[in-house]
């Protein structure tokens, strides 16, 4: 009962809305789908008690959906600890930002569909973590994707917006094309699509092959590996990343939501859902390892050089989302899950933030025209301080931090007991550690601290945002801080009591055992890494505020590379973009117009010309009517006469 | 020689193949169109009543008596579309006829 | 019998000659009167062949009504026959060609086949009976095809009836009466009373009187 409340309420509070949001007006409507969401957000917490320290897992049936053939799948709901963190993960998330859109969204006219998006959203998601099979799973995954895209086109006056929110969809829609081809295989292979079903036949399934162009391929590994791809493209991995940093032109709470906390992590938790069949195919798990710790360092490099506030935190994110699936990569689901958990606090912080920032400066996201804005948004400043300390891993090894440190070392640590071929997961996390301690801070100083370079009236009117939008901020604020307490039962001592079956270890998974014994300076490694970064970012944007420019004429060419996110997107464009519009554009003048046209068109104008021609045989002269007629009657009778027609 | 039915078959299908000619060889009056048909239906007359003696039966010369009607009330009704159509048009050459074309 | 074939012979021979000429003549007149002499050698072939009183008829009803109509109908018409024959000659070797294909054919197969029937003249029930040929037409035409006959009569009245229709037009202009207008006349509508002033005239007004 309580899970179908936690489901359904966001999921009725948006159909509501939709439908009568414009009769029913903005103010209730932003009543309706808010207040549905915080009891939702109770709820979770409950329910995560009850489920995580109380083990009560749960398996709850709705109702049928399918029954074809062999084909039987009805919605029902798995509770069990995983669906249980991301419960909380989910609503609390949502529901502060509900809250804080109340405020953001003060002038917009269109507020109604805003929240009635939001909460459709937040359903779908529900629905993709308590799914109970994999049909379920890909009805929340395809409903995410369509309320980002319809979100991220939230503007539709503005081309800008409407091209992201096409592109950030049809990304999505090649990487579930992998999903898709992924499930029909587990139908094909299993005959069934309920996860319990799958889970149990695995391990008889494990090490069979089939024949594909000659060779033989490891199922399990092609299974796993199809539905990564939708995982790639839905958490904007190295590759079907690019989408991403457009949907910033969503509005920040869009991107507060659904680009940090939620949706994105959508790819990672499915990585640990099905981790019975991902622990019993490593090649698989290998890839996922490399994709990660090559995306945590992509992204970083990128954001190293943006100067738009909110494609820095986007490609954070994106980084982030690399360390957890490395963390699952290495087979230590729990610590992708936990900094799943952390990283949606911390992120959802410094996105609102930043969206405080925007909605102070009048909606201006160049960082260029920001700076010194500490003394006037104090409040915002000290949230993300708070968000950048937890992002960068601030803490002391063995004796406390923020709860980013936490989870972020414990992936790190777990990726240095993976040994990794040359420890170049470990190298490669470290590396993207630096790096994010630096661009972190760079945001900082170059928002609030120095000189201002915005102009001064601007600059005068800037304020802090009213206390709707702040308190959610100070609420994230807090789980930043505080959810590394939570460390013991996601990673620690307490884990497997916590987890219970929820995640999947292989017979050969000693991740986690091994975790804690890594050598001393493995530990330190994160936070010298961090220390190396913030001081760097000290020196370039608060000492000697001459050297970004200098270091980027000096290095140019590197610069412009990653200002132009390695020109992915060019590339992209060439390959992909350009030839299909060049087909769409040969299909439609040459094979439509020119051809089926030209064949439908010609047809009638052939028809028109020949009964042109057969028009003169009517010439209106009753003689040569007459003549037709006797040269038929003399062939008539010629023929009788000659093929003895009659006696 | 005897005259058999071949004879009078023979003179028939000359009327019959003059009157065809008729219409289409004439291009200038309509009058004589309708004359042809005239011919035409005397030829196949002839063959009715040839074959009715030749046969010894009645029923040729019955058929005769009531194409002969038919053709009387053809005449008439071409005469008076003819006369009808010379009041509006003025001319009745054939070359002029061609309304109908298409 | 050599009479027999002699008088076939003349009587053929004229009616395709005369044929020949309604098609060729000049003078519409003259294509008229040689179709009256076609029609009569056609009716001695039909006393050849028994039927006179088909003759008869045939010479009644076609020269007598038809072709006399003919004649009206042409010499009413004004047409100008001067410029008449223009396009026969382009026209006339396609068209004899086969037109003389289709009389060759046909002659073949009556001449070559002959139907089977040969020479001989059946006799029928009508010589055997010993009845003249019109009181043979007429056992059969009043009994078996009375119906057909009706129907001949109906024809008959239509093809009247369609010429009438056909050619009868009121000339704007011309006076006729109607009886039955003025039959229909009443005090009110026939006479109308004017105050004539003194000294003055009464004139109608346009369109009457």
């Amino acid at each position: 009962m309580i899970y179908s409340a936690i489901v359904f309420l966001p999921g009725l509070a948006g159909l509501f809305v939709g439908l009568f949001g414009r009769a029913l007006g903005a103010r209730p409507s932003e009543i309706i789908t808010t207040g549905a969401l915080i009891i939702s957000c109770i709820l979770s917490w409950i329910v995560f008690w009850r489920v995580g320290f109380g083990h009560e897992t749960a398996h709850v049936a709705i109702e049928r959906w399918i029954t074809s053939g062999e084909l039987d799948i009805s919605w029902a709901f798995r509770i069990d600890t995983l669906t249980a963190v991301m419960f909380v993960v989910v609503t609390t998330v949502s529901a502060l930002v509900h809250v804080y859109s109340i405020g953001y969204m003060h002038e917009d006219p269109s507020r109604p569909r805003f929240f009635a998006y939001l909460s459709g959203f937040t359903f779908s998601m529900l629905m993709l973590v308590t799914a109970d099979n994999l049909v379920q799973m890909f009805f929340g995954w395809e409903g995410v994707g369509l309320f980002s895209y319809l979100l991220i086109g939230f503007w539709y006056d503005r081309p800008a917006a409407n091209a992201a929110a096409i592109k950030a969809f049809v990304v999505n829609r090649v990487g579930d094309f992998g999903f898709a081809l992924g499930i029909f295989g587990i139908f094909a292979v299993f005959r069934t699509v309920g996860l319990q079903q799958v889970f149990d036949a695995a391990p008889s399934v494990a090490g069979q092959t089939f024949l594909f162009l000659g060779h033989e391929v490891d199922i399990l590994t092609t299974l796993c590996l199809l539905l990564f791809m939708g995982a790639m493209g839905k958490s904007a991995q190295f590759l079907l990343h690019t989408w991403l940093p457009d949907a910033m032109e969503g509005p920040t709470p869009v991107s507060a939501l659904i680009h940090a906390a939620t949706m994105v992590t959508a790819g990672v938790f499915m990585v640990a859902r099905l981790s019975p069949l991902y622990e019993l195919a490593p090649i698989a798990l290998q890839f996922v390892t490399l994709i990660g710790a090559v995306t945590a360092f992509f992204a970083a490099t990128v954001g190293l050089v943006q100067n738009d506030i909110k494609r820095v935190i986007a490609y954070s994110t994106c980084s982030q989302l690399g360390y957890m699936f490395v963390a699952c990569g290495v087979g230590a689901y729990g610590a992708g899950i936990f900094h799943l958990f952390t990283h949606a606090f911390f992120k959802a912080l410094l996105f609102l933030g930043a969206g405080s920032v925007i909605h102070a400066m009048h909606h201006e996201q160049d960082m260029r025209k920001m700076g010194g804005l500490a003394p006037r948004l104090r409040f915002t400043w000290t949230m993300m301080l708070i968000g950048t300390l937890s992002l960068t891993g601030f803490g002391i090894p063995h004796i406390a931090g923020f709860a980013g440190f936490y989870s972020k070392d414990t992936i790190i640590e777990a990726s240095y007991a993976a040994a990794t071929p040359h420890q170049y997961a470990f190298w490669v996390l470290v590396i993207a550690a630096f790096m994010t301690a630096f661009y972190s801070w760079r945001l900082m100083f170059l928002t609030f601290h120095g000189r201002t370079r915005a102009d001064m009236q601007t600059y005068e009117h800037a304020h802090e945002s009213p206390p709707v939008m702040l308190v959610p901020l100070a609420i994230l604020a807090f789980g930043a801080v505080a959810a590394g307490a939570a460390t013991p039962f996601f990673v620690g001592s307490a884990e497997a009591d916590f987890w219970g079956k929820a995640l999947f270890e292989g017979a050969d998974n000693h991740i986690l055992h091994a975790m804690h014994e890594v050598p001393d300076w493995v530990s330190w490694a994160p936070t010298v890494a961090m220390a190396v970064g913030t001081l760097l970012a000290v020196i370039y944007y608060i000492l000697v505020p001459a050297l970004p420019a200098f270091t980027a004429r000096v290095f140019r060419p590197l610069y412009l590379f990653l200002l132009n996110k390695w020109y992915f997107d060019e590339l992209y464009d060439a390959i992909f973009v350009k030839p299909t519009f060049w087909l769409g554009n040969f299909l439609w003048k040459v094979g439509d117009i020119a051809i089926i046209n030209g064949i439908i068109d010609g047809t009638a104008a052939g028809v028109y010309r020949v009964t042109a021609r057969a028009v003169r045989l009517q010439t209106g002269y009753i003689y040569h009517y007459a003549f037709a007629m006797l040269v038929g009657l003399a062939l008539l009778i010629s023929y009788f006469m000659f093929m003895g027609g009659g006696r | 020689m005897t005259i058999g039915i071949g004879h009078y078959l023979t003179v028939a299908a000359c009327l019959f193949t003059l009157g065809m000619l008729g219409i289409f060889l004439n291009r200038k009056n309509v009058i004589i169109i309708l004359m042809s048909i005239e011919l035409m239906l005397l030829a196949v007359n002839i063959n009715f009543v040839a074959f009715s003696y030749y046969l010894g039966d009645i029923v040729g010369q019955v058929f005769t008596l009531f194409n002969l009607t038919v053709a009387a009330a053809e005449a008439a009704i071409g005469l008076a579309i003819v006369v009808v159509y010379y009041r509006n048009r003025g001319s009745i050459a054939v070359d002029d006829v061609n309304m109908m074309k298409g | 019998m050599a009479l027999t074939a002699g008088f076939f012979y003349l009587f053929a021979v004229l009616a395709v000659v005369a044929a020949v000429m309604v098609i060729v003549a000049k003078n519409p007149v003259h294509a008229v009167l040689y179709l009256i002499l076609a029609f009569f050698n056609a009716a001695g072939l039909f006393v050849l062949l028994g039927a006179e009183f088909l003759a008869m008829i045939l010479i009644i009803v076609y020269v007598g009504a038809v072709a006399v109509l003919f004649l009206f109908v042409v010499m009413m018409l004004d047409v100008d026959f001067a410029e008449l024959k223009a396009g026969f000659i382009k026209n006339a070797p396609v068209g004899l060609l086969v037109g003389g294909i289709v009389l060759a054919e046909l002659v073949l197969l009556f001449i070559g086949r002959g139907f089977g029937i040969g020479t001989a003249h059946a006799p029928g029930a009508a010589a055997a009976a010993g009845v003249s040929n019109t009181q043979a037409l007429g056992l059969v035409l009043y009994t078996r095809y009375v119906y057909y006959f009706e129907v001949a009569g109906l024809i008959l009245l239509v093809a009247m009836i369609g010429a009438i229709v056909l050619t009868l037009s009121h000339k704007p202009g011309v006076r006729r009466q109607s009886i039955a207008a003025q039959v229909a006349r009443t005090p009110a509508t026939g006479v109308e009373i004017v105050s004539v002033p003194v000294g003055g005239a009464i004139f109608p007004a346009d369109g009457q009187g």
